[in-house]
């Protein structure tokens, strides 16, 4: 599970975005350790305070951080190329129209803005340095932000300054708009991943859940009750219509899918041009989950505004169209499960609204009559070994 | 010389005996004319390596795992409370089958309910068998020393990741097993599960079975092998759609095994 989340062991699944997801991921945090000090040096207004304790670490560290910087910024590049040259067909989907899709451009663009602003401070700051003005500190050469200071040659030390002082304000308030902007965005995915993959699940997929308090049911009506035990008055709504009636681990992988798409580009059914798109099962739960919650902050009805993610959100024509094949939840990276949806989806339609296809329904009677799918005789099932009881053995 | 025995757990219970294992053969295996054979198949192996076995006969019952992937969770739960009851009572311990889906719900589905067995896929018994030195392979057979390729099924792949089992068992039979470009984990469905095979594919481009039917060609076998009645089915169709009938075969692990013993 580690290595499925820290790890990231399910990308290499597809080494390239694999290289570039892993660039972000690290460049991510550990430029972060630069922003600690960018909050150190800002509350106590001091200048690279860690320079002259951490001496040539230091300047390694920097060093580090400046070509983690520069490999976030070519990430950025080739994922916004894909993106919008090579135009990748799991990122042309329908259900990435409008909104989802400016949101992954702006995290991309956001970023590399970021990266841009690192790279020029620390080549203003290296500049004024070595023009002695203080509290610059000399460091030993940054390889990478060195190469943009002839830029610079002919600014004057203001100019500098000023270039300099608003790179480190425009990062650092970049990061924690960012750090905000992130919360209203497909991009909480970088704190939920790991909590999704924590509670994700391990054992056989092919594993449906059972609903016990249809057991108590069953073994009613078989007369086989074990317990003396009165069913319960109310019995709750059976599968789900709504995001009330999933469970709190569908809503928080809804929240931590990123809207990558590889569930999507392996479900057979979307492949073959049906309607259903695991990405969109996902997507369609979190707008649902914030439209209630939106409305309940607004003073609003909430859930009972009369829509549901069934209907309004995700159709029968989507949830029919499954094989259940498990390959959305074999292709996400940190094992989001859009198969559970989808099944609790369809008990809601089978078992409150009997809403299957009719082909379905004709199924069912079958095996209420003839304990089988087809309509064959039960006193017929054991047919076929006459002929195999004849044979001579060789 | 004796015919082929198959008998039932009531008979077995009669004669004051218990087999080993019980083979579950599934609703296809009873009844489609085509699985049929997969079925006769492998009741011959088990014959034939004197594997101590029983089938439930008429007292079998539809798992339920339709029913329950198409959302009726009663209906599954009813034939899978009377399926525990039954096996419970002849105090099953060891369940063989050629179905995926019945694998996947006996294995997994049914310890909820109160029915904990230790459950195998054929291609897993046909593999122990071959490496045991049970099962005797003849030289030749009509695919020696050529292309054959697995299609894999869902409920046996990726949903209980059985995916070498039923790869060495066609390893064994001298022939050369090429894969497709989705395979194993990645293999792509062929279009049955999920309850789909009872019903017609939504509106779309294509059917799920062609798409994979037009990969298993793209390598080259002369022969699909599969692990599923289902999958048999669609890629049966598939083949036909093609009109590739004459030079391409759709056949199960336990035909081919069989075919190879003389059987």
């Amino acid at each position: 599970m580690a290595l499925v989340a820290f790890g990231q062991q399910k990308m290499f699944a597809r080494p390239i975005p694999a290289l570039l997801h892993a660039l972000l991921y690290v460049g991510f945090l550990v430029i972060n350790l630069e922003v600690f000090e960018f909050v150190l040096d800002g509350l106590l207004g001091t200048h690279r305070v860690l320079a002259p304790t951490l001496g040539k670490a230091y300047v390694f560290a920097i060093n580090g951080f400046e070509f983690l910087a520069f490999g976030v910024l070519i990430s950025c590049v080739i994922l916004l190329f894909r993106r919008y040259v090579l135009r990748l067909a799991r990122f042309t989907k329908p259900e990435l129209k409008g909104w989802p899709r400016l949101d992954a451009t702006l995290i991309l663009v956001i970023e590399m803005v970021l990266m841009c602003a690192i790279l020029t401070m620390n080549a203003a700051d290296q500049v004024l340095a070595n023009q002695a003005v203080s509290p610059y500190l000399p460091l030993q050469t940054l390889f990478l932000s060195s190469q943009i200071q002839p830029l610079l040659q002919g600014w004057s030390t203001e100019e500098v300054l000023i270039l300099e002082r608003g790179a480190w304000w425009f990062h650092i308030l970049g990061i924690l708009g960012f750090a905000v902007y992130v919360t209203f965005s497909k991009h909480l995915h970088i704190f939920l991943a790991f909590p999704a993959t924590w509670y994700s699940n391990l054992r056989a997929k092919g594993e449906m859940e059972s609903m016990p308090e249809v057991t108590k049911e069953v073994q009613l009506m078989l007369g086989i009750a074990t317990t003396s035990e009165p069913a319960p008055s109310e019995m709750g709504r059976f599968g789900a219509k709504d995001i009330n009636d999933l469970s709190w681990v569908n809503l928080l992988q809804a929240y931590a899918c990123t809207e990558c798409g590889r569930c999507t580009s392996e479900c057979p059914a979307n492949l073959t041009g049906k309607k259903l798109s695991p990405r969109k099962i996902m997507m369609d739960v979190r707008d649902r989950v914030e439209e209630v919650g939106k409305s309940i902050d607004a003073g609003g009805k909430g859930l009972e505004d009369g829509k549901s993610l069934l209907g309004d959100y995700i159709s029968k024509e989507e949830l029919n169209a499954c094989t259940s094949c498990n390959a959305c939840v074999q292709a996400c990276p940190i094992s989001l499960d859009p198969l559970s949806v989808i099944l609790q989806m369809r008990r809601y339609v089978a078992m409150e609204e009997s809403g299957t296809p009719a082909q379905w329904n004709t199924m069912f009677q079958n095996m209420e009559t003839s304990f089988s799918p087809w309509k064959f005789s039960p006193s017929d099932r054991f047919n076929w070994a006459e002929k195999v009881k004849e044979e001579e053995m060789k | 010389m004796s015919t082929y025995q198959v008998p039932t757990l009531a008979e077995m219970a009669a004669a004051s005996k218990t087999p080993e294992i019980l083979f579950w053969v599934g609703c296809a295996g009873s009844f489609d004319e085509r699985y049929k054979i997969v079925t006769q198949a492998f009741v011959k192996i088990l014959n034939k390596v004197g594997v101590s076995f029983a089938v439930l006969g008429p007292e079998e019952a539809c798992t339920g795992d339709p029913a329950r992937r198409a959302g009726n969770e009663f209906l599954f739960q009813m034939q899978a409370v009377a399926n525990i009851q039954v096996m419970n009572a002849y105090e099953v311990k060891k369940v063989v089958t050629a179905c995926p889906h019945c694998f996947n719900t006996i294995k997994n589905e049914y310890p909820a309910l109160g029915g904990n067995y230790e459950v195998i896929h054929h291609s897993q018994f046909l593999q122990q068998l071959i490496h045991e030195g049970k099962v005797v392979l003849q030289g030749g057979g009509e695919f020696k020393g050529k292309k054959i390729t697995f299609h894999d099924s869902c409920y046996l792949g990726r949903a209980n990741e059985v995916y070498e089992a039923p790869r060495e068992v066609i390893q064994a039979l001298d022939v050369e097993l090429v894969e497709m470009k989705r395979c194993k984990s990645k293999g792509l469905c062929c279009g049955a599960g999920g309850a789909q095979m009872f019903k017609e594919p939504e509106p779309g481009a294509k059917d799920i079975n062609i798409e994979r039917t037009e990969e298993a060609l793209a390598t080259g076998a002369q022969a699909i092998a599969v692990g599923c009645p289902f999958c048999l089915t669609m890629m049966t169709d598939g083949i036909k759609n093609k009109e590739r009938e004459s030079d391409v075969q759709v056949v199960d692990l336990a035909e081919l095994v069989a075919k190879r013993m003389g059987i």
